[in-house]
């Protein structure tokens, strides 16, 4: 086979094979058409994967309406949640994951907006050998541990600090904000490592102190980035389950305080799927919830992406 | 070249790999029969109050025979259920009756009981209550006792966990104790193991649990000054109890049959059933229909 050698080398020794050279495939073409069909059959196989999960989730969710013949309405708004005997309130868990990640949110952006401040303004060379690490560990804890820290300290300190059992959005919210500090935390100090040094450079040309450049520019100009930051926080918090199960107490009724149990859509979801028949009502109704999990994660990247783009023109103007 | 060579010898290693296993399995299926030598698999799936014997009865079984392939997960008890029915495990563990679960077809399933559980009202040990009265553990549950003095105890609010809907020994608990009242909705765990810890570390809390998951981190209850003891379930003077099932869709294989007299055998229920805390069904004097019907042996 006479093209298993370059084509540089035929080239040189045999001129004469110029018209077989042009008019057939050359190694190097053959390999980028192997390389490329791979990369497509993978990409295929992924699209394929999500799309029946898409469609998987969504047929079986919308049973609860379709075949036990729920009322969507009821069913987002009620407030008793007892699939066993024909009642199907989600709204409890809605407004659960909806507090303890709004909480969880709302405590770990100011540390973790501080964290990447000092680790890209204030002192990068510290940050890089102490902080990052740290973080990236906080990273690696399967969520697990985090729940079995929670249980065993969390919750009796909760207990202690402000009374009842322990158990509710408060030690959800605590737990939540170690294992979203990391995720808040790397994708912010990107985003401000990402702010153009010239924005710095003329700031303080122009006399502003190292804080005035900090907070009015470069905090101004990383915006975007880190209100996406925030988001991503939000999303793996909105989908953490065991960690949350294991301190929220897991009562489906409605959060009047944040010290009372509580339970979210993910906690509701892992206790109660073993214990249920597939095709009955009460496993209908955790599909339901599944369901939306499954629209509010598309939410959060869909936001994600408008904020991108925004972020992205106001940087070129 | 070199890489052809590589990638054709890969194949070859994948093609021989996937040749043993077909032939693993075909062999297995085809010698069900042969009592001589069991071979073969069994997946047990369910209950987790039984997962901890069948694990161990399994293992002993299988060194015993050692072509066996014996599996035994938890996954709750209308998991069990649910993948026997569909056929897609060879035993369903359950602590119900199929009978008392929706969604099941009980005229299909056959039931093997293999031990009994009995379970009780277990409080955190600074609660001060050692004996409670039927009716009382009733108004707890439902929500009509709220401190832990109106019976008795330290003026402590009371911490219900209960345990997730749909759960057998949920189910168990309150067929014996709140007979078709609505439990108080409150916190719900999914497994015996959380209620333990739980309960033993949060002042005021009140669960059920197997009695095999009873410490002495916390205080098991007696109700209407009934101990919660192995005799007392087996003359049902204690009325909270409920049997091991392992379900099987139809007439089981040869090796599935045998692993199920092996766990209903005088061996394994005097020594292995005993010792991890459930009680043999041998030693029983009454029997429970699905209906909760008791009668004397």
């Amino acid at each position: 086979m006479e093209q298993t050698s370059s084509g540089f080398k035929q080239e040189d020794t045999q001129p004469k094979d110029w018209a077989q050279q042009l008019h057939h495939a050359t190694r190097a073409t053959r390999e980028d058409w192997l390389g490329r069909g791979i990369s497509y059959l993978c990409i295929g196989v992924i699209i394929l994967v999500v799309a029946s999960m898409l469609w998987f989730i969504t047929s079986k969710g919308i049973a609860t309406f379709t075949q036990n013949h729920v009322n969507i309405g009821q069913f987002l708004t009620g407030t008793n949640w007892a699939p066993d005997q024909g009642k199907n309130g989600a709204l409890p868990m809605i407004l659960g994951s909806f507090a303890v990640t709004f909480a969880a949110a709302i405590v770990a952006t100011p540390f973790a907006v501080g964290t990447a401040i000092f680790m890209t303004e204030i002192s990068p060379k510290r940050g890089r050998k102490v902080l990052q690490p740290v973080i990236e560990l906080l990273v690696g804890i399967p969520s697990v541990v985090y729940g079995f820290i929670g249980l065993a300290v969390v919750v009796p300190f909760m207990r202690h600090l402000v009374g009842g059992s322990g158990f509710g959005i408060i030690s959800a919210t605590f737990v939540l904000f170690v294992m979203v500090l990391p995720t808040i935390t790397t994708m912010t100090v990107d985003s401000l490592r990402a702010v153009p040094r010239f924005y710095k450079e003329a700031s303080l040309a122009l006399g502003a102190t190292r804080w005035q450049t900090v907070s009015r520019v470069i905090l101004r100009a990383a915006t975007p980035g880190i209100l996406t930051a925030i988001i991503f926080g939000m999303a793996r918090a909105f989908g953490e389950a065991l960690a949350v199960q294991m301190v929220i107490g897991n009562a489906a009724v409605m959060p009047k305080n944040l010290i009372s149990p509580a339970s979210t859509l993910t906690s509701q979801l892992t206790t109660g799927i073993g214990d249920t028949i597939d095709g009955t009502l009460p496993n209908n109704a955790l599909w339901s919830l599944a369901l939306i999990l499954l629209l509010m994660s598309l939410f959060f990247n869909a936001l994600v992406r408008v904020i991108a783009k925004r972020g992205q023109l106001s940087h070129e103007r | 070249m070199n890489k052809g060579t590589k990638l054709a010898m890969g194949f070859a290693t994948i093609t021989l790999l996937l040749a043993g296993c077909g032939k693993a399995t075909s062999s297995t299926s085809s010698s069900k029969s042969s009592s001589a030598e069991l071979s073969g698999k069994v997946t047990a799936v369910g209950s987790t109050a039984l997962q901890p014997l069948a694990a161990k009865a399994g293992a002993n079984f299988t060194s015993k025979h050692s072509k066996v392939n014996l599996t035994v997960q938890g996954g709750g008890s209308g998991t069990g259920l649910s993948q026997v029915q569909s056929g897609a495990v060879s035993l369903g563990d359950s602590d119900i009756f199929a009978e008392e679960k929706k969604g099941i077809d009980a005229s299909k399933l056959t039931d093997h009981k293999v031990a009994v559980v009995g379970m009780g009202p277990v409080v955190n040990k600074d609660a001060g209550v050692k004996n409670l009265k039927m009716s009382q553990l009733k108004q707890i549950f439902t929500g009509k006792i709220t401190n832990w003095k109106m019976v008795g105890g330290k003026d402590q609010k009371i911490v219900i966990i209960n345990r997730a809907q749909g759960s057998g020994t949920r189910a168990t608990f309150e067929n014996a104790v709140l007979k078709g009242a609505t439990a108080v909705k409150s916190q719900e765990q999914d497994s015996n193991g959380a209620v333990q810890k739980i309960v033993a570390t949060t002042p005021g809390a009140v669960s059920y649990l197997a009695f095999s998951y009873y410490t002495n981190k916390l205080q098991a209850v007696s109700v209407d000054n009934i101990a919660p003891t192995d005799n007392n379930v087996e003359n049902n003077k204690w009325k909270i109890w409920s049997y091991e099932h392992m379900y099987t869709k139809g007439t089981p294989n040869a090796t599935t049959a045998a692993f199920l007299k092996y766990m209903t055998s005088k061996d394994v229920q005097n020594s292995l059933v005993k010792d991890m805390g459930y009680i043999s069904i041998h030693d029983m004097q009454v029997t429970k229909d699905a209906k909760g019907v008791v009668t004397s042996k």
